[in-house]
C-alpha cells in the first residue's frame, strides 16, 4: 500500500506523514527491488509533487509539496542505490549502522589513532602482508627509491581485492533473494540470520574499500 | 494566467544580463530602449547622481572609474576574506568602515551599495524593459545563478530580487536553463552535458533527459573562473609591456587600466574569428600602447585558464558515473565559448562535437522564459517538462575536532533534507549552537560557513535528556531551511539565523523602502530636470520668435498675455516644482500657438521671396512643425 500522497476525493497533494521509503512507494520492504520501475514511480510521482507544480497553489500547498517532494526525493536517493538500500532496510531492523561507526570514529579522533576495524578472518593472511608492502612502499617512497617488483607486488593484491569485493556484491544479492523469500512465506524465523549475513557482507565489503583506498593513497 | 501575470525570465550575468518571456511556443529576448538584448551588468552614477545601468554606464568606466562598477556578481554573498584576490584585479572601492564578517559595500561615486543592491538596480532596469514593452506591470520572475553557487551567493541573488520589486519565483542553475532552451525543439531522450564559461563563472551539469524530464545527475564548476579571468591575464601582460617598453607604470591610473581592459575585450573577441589582432590604447601622456597579438600566442597566454575548467568537467563525469563517450549531446554556453580554443578542448574532453545552435549569451534567458512558463501553468509545448535539479555542494555541520560531518551529499536531488538529532552537554542547558557548513572538505575551517544557528528554548532537563531533532531541507532553489523540535516536550524550539556573509530580512526589508525612496526621489529629480531643459527651449525659441515680425502682428493682448506667461515660466522653473513648472509650459505652448502660425507662413513667403532661411528665426531641420510647440514632444 502506498501512502497517501494525495486527497482522494480531489487528487490534491497531502502534508507528508511519517513514512518508511519502501511504503512511501508503496513497494514492500524487499531488497530485490526493479530499479527502473522504481525510477518509472520516482519521474510519475515527481511530476505531481514537485514544488514546480505548485508555484502558483496555495501557501499551504505550496509547503506539503515541498515536504513531499523532498522526502520523494530522499526516499528514491536511497532505493536507487543496492548498498544504501540494504543499510536502510537494515537500520529499519533495529540495526544501529550510523552508531556503531559514527563510535568507533569518535573515538578514533579522541585518541588520535587511526580507526581501528576487525580484520575479517578470511582476509587475516592477505592483509598481513599487503601491508608489509605497503610500508615497504612508503619507506621506500621518502628514501625516493623505486621498486617495480614491489609495485607490481601490491598491484596484484589491488586487483585481488577488487575481485573479493565484487564477488561480495554478489553475495549481498544473493543474501537479498533468500530476504525476500523469506518475507513472501513469512518465514519470519529466517530473517534474523539473513540480517546479520548481511551486516557481515557490508562490514567485509566497507573493509575492502577502506584498504583499497589507502593502497591507492600509498601508489600515488 | 492573468494577461497582466507576466513571469520573466532574467539572467543575471557577470558581464551581461538579459530579460526573456515565452512567446507564444519559443522564447524570446525582450529588448531594452537602445533596440539591444544585452543590458551590460554595468552600475553608474552621473553627475547629478543619477543611477544609470546597462550600456549607458560603460562610458564612466572610463571617464570617472570610481563612479561605476561592474562584475559585481563576483561579490554576491561573499566577505571580506573571500575577496582577497578580486580586489587585486577588480577596481572594487569597499566602504571605509567595513569590519570583517559583514556583508561589503562598495563605493559608487559617494554613495556605498552592498552587491545585492547593485545587483537589485541591474534587476530593476531588466523589470523597467520588460514593463515598458508588455505596457503594464511585471512583478515576478525566474532568475538564474551559476549552478555552483552556495546557499549565501543564492540568497543574496534572491534578496536582490526582492529589493528590485521581484517576487523571485525560483532561481535556477544557468546550464539547467540552458538545456531546457536545448530541449524545447529537440525533444529527446539522452545524456546532455552543458559546458558554461561565462564572465565569471563556470559550470559543468550533466543531465539525463527522459519524456520531458530533465533530470540533473551531476553538477561541477568554480564560481570565480570565466571570461574576466582571461581579459585580467590579458591586462596584467599589457601593463608589464607597458613599464617595460613605455616606462610608465599604470597600474594605480583608473582611467588607463580601463582603457587597456576595453583594448584587450576588443582583441580577445576579434581573434575568434582572425588569426591576429591589434591593441591599441592611448596611454597618459600622450604615449601611445600599439602590440599585435596572433592567436598563436592568445592561445598560449590562456591556456592556464581554460585548463581550469577540465578538473571539475571530469568530476562532474565521474559522480555522474559515466565515461565521455556515454554523454549523447554537449551544449556550449556563456560567451566565453565563443573562443575557439575553448571548443577544442570540450571537444576532446567529451569526444564529441559540441552544439551552438543558439546564442550562447541568450540560451541561459531563454531557458530561464521557459522556466517562468512552466512555474506559471504551461502551455501546450512546456506542459510535460519538469526540472530536477541538484545541490551542488554538501550540506555538513560541525561536530567534535572542527571536522565536517555531511548530512546531504552533493548532487542531491532538491528538495534534499536531512535529520539531526542534539542533545545537551550540561544539566538546565537551555541553548544549542550548530554550526552549518558547505563544501567538500574534512574539516570545518576548510569549509563554507552558511550559519549560526542557535536552538533556543530547549526546556531544562538532566544533560543528555533532551532529544532535539533538527530538520536541515533545501528547497528546489537550493537555499537552506532548518526547524528545530525538542521532542520529548514536543516545543518547538526557536532558531537565530546568523547568515555568515548574507543579509537579515530585516536589512532586506530596508534596502527595498530606501531603494523606494530613492526611486521615487531620483524619478522626481529626473522629471524636473527635463522639465528645465523644456522651460528653456521654449523661452530659447520664443525670443527667437519676437524678433521675427510676425510677433508684430500679434494683438497687443496676445503679446501681454505671452510675456506674462514667459515671465511665470522663467519665475517656476528654477524651483523643484516639477507640476508647477510643467503648467508653465502647456500654459506658454498654448498662448504662442498663434505665433508659430503665423512665423511658419512668414517663413514660407520670405523663401518664396528667395530670402535666406537663417532671417526667418527657424531653424533648420524644424519647418515642418511650428518651433515652439514641438518642444512638447522632446
Amino acid at each position: 500500500m502506498r501512502a497517501q500522497h494525495f486527497c482522494s476525493a480531489c487528487g490534491k497533494v497531502q502534508p507528508a506523514v511519517p513514512v518508511d521509503y519502501f511504503t512511501f512507494f508503496g513497494f514492500p520492504r524487499k531488497l530485490d527491488l526493479d530499479t527502473g520501475v522504481l525510477e518509472k514511480e520516482f519521474y510519475a510521482l515527481s511530476r505531481r509533487l514537485h514544488p514546480d507544480v505548485f508555484a502558483q497553489a496555495e501557501s499551504i500547498e505550496r509547503a506539503w509539496s515541498l515536504e513531499q517532494s523532498s522526502m520523494l526525493n530522499d526516499a528514491y536517493r536511497t532505493l536507487k542505490d543496492p548498498i544504501k538500500r540494504t543499510e536502510y532496510l537494515l537500520r529499519l531492523e533495529g540495526v544501529e549502522l550510523e552508531e556503531q561507526s559514527k563510535q568507533a570514529t569518535e573515538k578514533a579522533r579522541a585518541t588520535g589513532e587511526l580507526k581501528k576495524q576487525v580484520v575479517p578472518p578470511d582476509l587475516l593472511e592477505e592483509v598481513f602482508e599487503l601491508n608489509m608492502h605497503l610500508e615497504e612502499l612508503r619507506g621506500q617512497k621518502k628514501a625516493g627509491e623505486d621498486d617495480p617488483a614491489l609495485l607490481e607486488e601490491i598491484g596484484k593484491a589491488k586487483l585481488s581485492l577488487e575481485e573479493k569485493y565484487d564477488a561480495l556484491f554478489d553475495e549481498l544479492k544473493a543474501e537479498w533473494k533468500k530476504w525476500d523469500a523469506a518475507v513472501d512465506s513469512g518465514r519470519e524465523e529466517d530473517l534474523m540470520g539473513i540480517r546479520d549475513r548481511m551486516l557481515d557482507v557490508l562490514n567485509r565489503r566497507n573493509y575492502i574499500r577502506n584498504l583499497v583506498r589507502d593502497v591507492n593513497e600509498a601508489m600515488e | 494566467m492573468a494577461k497582466s501575470d507576466h513571469i520573466v525570465g532574467i539572467d543575471l550575468g557577470t558581464t551581461n544580463s538579459l530579460v526573456a518571456y515565452m512567446q507564444g511556443d519559443a522564447p524570446a529576448v525582450i529588448p531594452g530602449e537602445d533596440g539591444l538584448n544585452l543590458v551590460p551588468s554595468v552600475v553608474a552614477l552621473d553627475e547629478n547622481n543619477q543611477i544609470i545601468v546597462g550600456n549607458g554606464a560603460r562610458k564612466y568606466l572610463i571617464e570617472t572609474s570610481d563612479r561605476a562598477v561592474y562584475s559585481v556578481k563576483r561579490l554576491m554573498g561573499r566577505g571580506l576574506e573571500d575577496i582577497q584576490e578580486e580586489m587585486k584585479l577588480f577596481p572594487f572601492r569597499l566602504a571605509d568602515d567595513l569590519l570583517a564578517g559583514e556583508v561589503l559595500r562598495i563605493k559608487i561615486g559617494e554613495r556605498t551599495y552592498t552587491p545585492p543592491e547593485i545587483s537589485a538596480l541591474i534587476l530593476r532596469q531588466l523589470k523597467r524593459n520588460a514593463e515598458r514593452f508588455f505596457g503594464g506591470p511585471v512583478n515576478k520572475a525566474v532568475i538564474t545563478v551559476p549552478a555552483y553557487f552556495n546557499d549565501a551567493q543564492r540568497q543574496a541573488t534572491k534578496d536582490a530580487g526582492r529589493i528590485a520589486g521581484l517576487d523571485v519565483l525560483r532561481l535556477v542553475n544557468e546550464p539547467t536553463a540552458a538545456s531546457l532552451a536545448y530541449g524545447l525543439d529537440k525533444r529527446k531522450n539522452g545524456i546532455v552535458a552543458v559546458y558554461d564559461l561565462g564572465g565569471g563563472t563556470f559550470d559543468i551539469s550533466i543531465l539525463k533527459l527522459h519524456d520531458g524530464i530533465f533530470e540533473v545527475v551531476a553538477t561541477n564548476g568554480d564560481t570565480h573562473l570565466g571570461g574576466d579571468d582571461i581579459d585580467n591575464l590579458l591586462i596584467a601582460i599589457a601593463i608589464d609591456d607597458i613599464r617595460g617598453d613605455l616606462g610608465i607604470d599604470v597600474r594605480r591610473n583608473g582611467e588607463a587600466v580601463q582603457r587597456i581592459r576595453k583594448a584587450v575585450i576588443e582583441a580577445k573577441i576579434a581573434l575568434s574569428s582572425q588569426p591576429t589582432a591589434k591593441l591599441e590604447v592611448d596611454l597618459p601622456g600622450d604615449k601611445k600602447y600599439r602590440r599585435e597579438i596572433s592567436r598563436d600566442d592568445f592561445e598560449r597566454m590562456i591556456q592556464p585558464v581554460i585548463e581550469r575548467t577540465i578538473a571539475p568537467a571530469k568530476q562532474a563525469l565521474k559522480d555522474a558515473g559515466l565515461k565521455p563517450a556515454q554523454i549523447d549531446e554537449v551544449v556550449l554556453v556563456g560567451g566565453s565559448t565563443r573562443i575557439p580554443k575553448v571548443r577544442q578542448l570540450v571537444q576532446d574532453l567529451f569526444e564529441r562535437v559540441p552544439h551552438t545552435d543558439l546564442n550562447p549569451d541568450e540560451v541561459v534567458a531563454l531557458g530561464a522564459a521557459v522556466q517562468a512558463n512552466i512555474l506559471g501553468g504551461g502551455s501546450e509545448v512546456t506542459k510535460e517538462m519538469l526540472l530536477l535539479d541538484v545541490t551542488p555542494l554538501s550540506l555538513g555541520i560541525e561536530v567534535a575536532g572542527g571536522v565536517t560531518d555531511k548530512i546531504i551529499l552533493r548532487n542531491s536531488t532538491i528538495p534534499a533534507s536531512a535529520t539531526q538529532y542534539y542533545t545537551t552537554q550540561v544539566d538546565g542547558q537551555t541553548n544549542v549552537a550548530i554550526h552549518v557548513l558547505q563544501g567538500e572538505r574534512e574539516l570545518a575551517r576548510d569549509c563554507r560557513s552558511l550559519a549560526r544557528f542557535d536552538l533556543k528554548g530547549v526546556p531544562p532537563m538532566t544533560a543528555g535528556m533532551p532529544r532535539i531533532e533538527v530538520k536541515f531541507l533545501i528547497d528546489a532553489n537550493g537555499i537552506l531551511h532548518v526547524s528545530a523540535r525538542e521532542q520529548r516536550s514536543g516545543k518547538q524550539a526557536e532558531i537565530d539565523v546568523q547568515p555568515s556573509y548574507g543579509l537579515t530580512d530585516e536589512q532586506v526589508e530596508n534596502m527595498l523602502l530606501e531603494s523606494f525612496d530613492y526611486a521615487e526621489e531620483d524619478f522626481r529629480q529626473r522629471q524636473v530636470i527635463e522639465a528645465r531643459r523644456e522651460a528653456d527651449t521654449i523661452l530659447a525659441a520664443l525670443a527667437k520668435g519676437k524678433k521675427n515680425d510676425a510677433w508684430q502682428e500679434l494683438s497687443s493682448d496676445e503679446r501681454r498675455r505671452v510675456e506674462t506667461l514667459e515671465k511665470a515660466l522663467i519665475a517656476v522653473k528654477e524651483g523643484d516644482n516639477y507640476q508647477a513648472i510643467r503648467e508653465a509650459i502647456d500654459a506658454l505652448n498654448q498662448a504662442t500657438m498663434r505665433l508659430a502660425e503665423l512665423m511658419m507662413d512668414t517663413a514660407v513667403s520670405t523663401a518664396l521671396k528667395g530670402k535666406a532661411m537663417d532671417d526667418t528665426g527657424i531653424e533648420e531641420g524644424q519647418q515642418a512643425g511650428h518651433p515652439v510647440a514641438k518642444a512638447e514632444f522632446k
